[in-house]
């Protein structure tokens, strides 16, 4: 038997764990990829910045992870951070949910909005957590988004914003679809003013979010393998009865169809944003 | 013309005072006094079914195959209307007419979304469900209108932008959120009108206005309610309840705030008087382009984003 042969099986062997193991990943010791099914130490992966040592698969971070991620130490203030939603259409639980949601995440609404340092480069920041509510968007993080921009409009700095979302929150009806019409309305007032705005869509980006404000940056950046979209899978699935074909809507399907500036890995996250926000502040 | 279920007893009624009517002419059986009376009860009738619609009837009416167009109100409230087309980029997209016009000697930009009343014209139009070159090809001609200082007027009528593969390869989610940014700029009054379905972000995409106005029977909505539904109880038969719930009637927007004016209809719904359904709306159009007339360039542009920046429902904890 050859030699790489052998090493070959031994890994084989050692990474596929039984159903039963599986199941059993210690919490916070081990984590496995959600795409790859490898399991690491969680040290690993949190020093990864949650990308997949083995396959490279950009798991979801949490807002707070990727400010830590990106922001100079210690120069991030957050802006609004009480701000959350009321409940416009007495719709059955939606309170329950926020509260249960507010609770799991340690966030009062499904994004966090500041200012702060990137590589010296002062900006105003948006992020958008995925965990909290599938970061759909209603008035609250309409508002925030909207606050920000403005923020930075006066303060005459870069915005940058990450987008994850799943679309508009059902739950505000079209007060929630109204957001994508304000937000989309303070990042024209922001961008007639000569600023920089930047979007970086991060896994999943779709629905009201991306036909909105996620589109219309200066740039529009991706993270590998995000899923971006306007309408879902199964709707157009059902709509066109055809099967689509895997890569469908990811960050590398919208480079090739023009949809995206580029497709930046997370490991290179900081130093480019950096890099970019000097190009567009020195010889000002 | 289909009848709705909940219409059944009224046209019941109205058949009956009918075959009375003819019956009385052929006979010398005088029955005056029993159709005067079933015709105070078909009054009374209609007001109860009518004036007591809920969220699903009018999702039943602004789904009506016979509802008026966006072209049925253009040939009755504009003259000499010009239809232009193609989005320069890839193509034309008949799912959205758009072109100029007279609206009481005043040149206009006129744009709307355009079903078809059969299944010939539906799939010419794509049941009024626009493509990226659609959203394009009306902002080609929304920059027109500000390069020319015409207002626009823009009739909304979609059940969503169109969920295909094509669509997506060719930027949907950017098609419309350009349109949103630009339709903010514009520096000309622009009055929205929700004639029908107003279907989400398809809707909005040509829907960014100073004044937004919607029909007594129309919906405007963030998701359909059967896709509502199936999301929240798993279950598209529970639609009648999502419209209930999601609030996207007329008169639930206008207490929300989200929209100015709703626009009466006449009885029974736009179908059965298009003439009346026009002028209703004339009056209203009207009132809205000369309040905006008197605004300028800069004004326009503040004022609508004064509406935009307030619309939302949050606290702060």
């Amino acid at each position: 038997m050859p030699l790489k042969d052998f090493f070959g099986k031994r890994k084989k062997y050692a990474s596929i764990p039984s159903e039963k193991a599986k199941v059993d990943v210690p919490e916070g010791l081990m984590q496995k990829c959600d795409n790859c099914k490898q399991i690491y130490y969680r040290k690993e992966i949190v020093k990864s910045l949650y990308v997949c040592p083995n396959c490279g698969y950009h798991h979801p971070m949490t807002a707070w992870t990727r400010i830590e991620s990106l922001f100079d130490e210690g120069t991030f203030t957050e802006w609004d951070a009480g701000l959350t939603s009321a409940n416009p259409l007495d719709f059955p639980d939606y309170e329950t949910k926020i509260k249960k949601d507010r609770q799991k995440t340690g966030l009062n609404e499904g994004i966090v909005t500041g200012t702060g340092a990137i590589e010296g480069n002062q900006v105003a920041f948006a992020v958008m957590d995925s965990n909290f509510r599938m970061g759909s968007m209603g008035s609250a993080i309409g508002e925030k988004i909207a606050r920000a921009i403005e923020n930075a409009r006066e303060e005459s700095i870069p915005f940058i914003i990450f987008t994850a979302s799943g679309g508009a929150r059902m739950q505000e009806g079209l007060l929630s679809l109204m957001q994508m019409a304000k937000t989309s309305f303070a990042v024209k007032r922001f961008r007639d003013s000569g600023n920089l705005m930047i979007s970086v869509m991060t896994h999943p980006t779709t629905g009201g979010v991306s036909a909105s404000f996620a589109s219309i940056g200066d740039y529009n950046f991706a993270e590998p393998g995000a899923l971006i979209g306007f309408a879902g899978r199964r709707i157009i699935e059902q709509t066109i009865r055809e099967k689509l074909p895997n890569d469908f809507q990811t960050a590398e399907f919208q480079l090739e169809h023009g949809q995206v500036d580029k497709v930046i890995h997370r490991h290179d996250m900081k130093t480019t944003l950096g890099k970019l926000l000097c190009m567009h502040t020195d010889g000002r | 013309m289909p009848i709705l279920e909940f219409e059944k007893p009224i046209v019941n009624l109205k058949e009956k005072i009918k075959e009375l009517k003819s019956f009385t002419e052929n006979s010398d059986i005088d029955l005056r006094d029993e159709i005067n009376n079933l015709e105070e009860r078909l009054a009374k009738l209609e007001e109860d079914i009518y004036g007591n619609l809920k969220p699903w009837n009018r999702v039943q009416m602004a789904r009506h195959p016979e509802r008026p167009t966006t072209l049925d109100y253009v040939d009755r409230l504009f003259e000499d209307f010009i239809e232009f087309h193609g989005d320069r980029l890839f193509g034309e997209d008949e799912a959205i007419v758009s072109g100029i016009a007279y609206y009481k000697k005043q040149p206009v930009t006129v744009i709307g979304h355009q079903r078809g009343k059969d299944t010939k014209e539906n799939i010419k139009r794509n049941f009024g469900m626009p493509h990226p070159e659609g959203y394009r090809k009306a902002l080609r001609h929304m920059k027109q209108a500000e390069k020319f200082n015409r207002p626009i007027i823009t009739f909304i009528d979609t059940k969503g932008a169109y969920p295909g593969k094509a669509a997506e390869e060719r930027g949907q989610s950017e098609a419309i959120a350009k349109n949103l940014m630009e339709m903010a700029g514009l520096t000309v009054p622009i009055v929205c009108i929700v004639i029908g379905e107003g279907g989400s972000g398809g809707a909005l995409g040509i829907g960014v206005g100073n004044h937004v106005h919607m029909l007594e029977n129309a919906t405007y909505s963030v998701i359909s309610p059967e896709g509502a539904a199936s999301i929240l109880w798993k279950d598209a038969g529970e639609a009648q309840r999502a419209a209930e719930t999601m609030q996207i009637t007329a008169p639930d927007l206008k207490k929300l705030g989200v929209i100015d004016e709703m626009i009466p209809e006449p009885k029974g719904g736009a179908h059965r008087d298009i003439d009346t359904q026009a002028g209703l709306i004339d009056q209203v159009l009207e009132k809205s382009l000369n309040e905006l007339k008197a605004l300028s360039p800069e004004d326009i542009v503040e004022e609508r984003w004064q509406k935009y920046k307030k619309i939302g429902s949050f606290q702060t904890i």
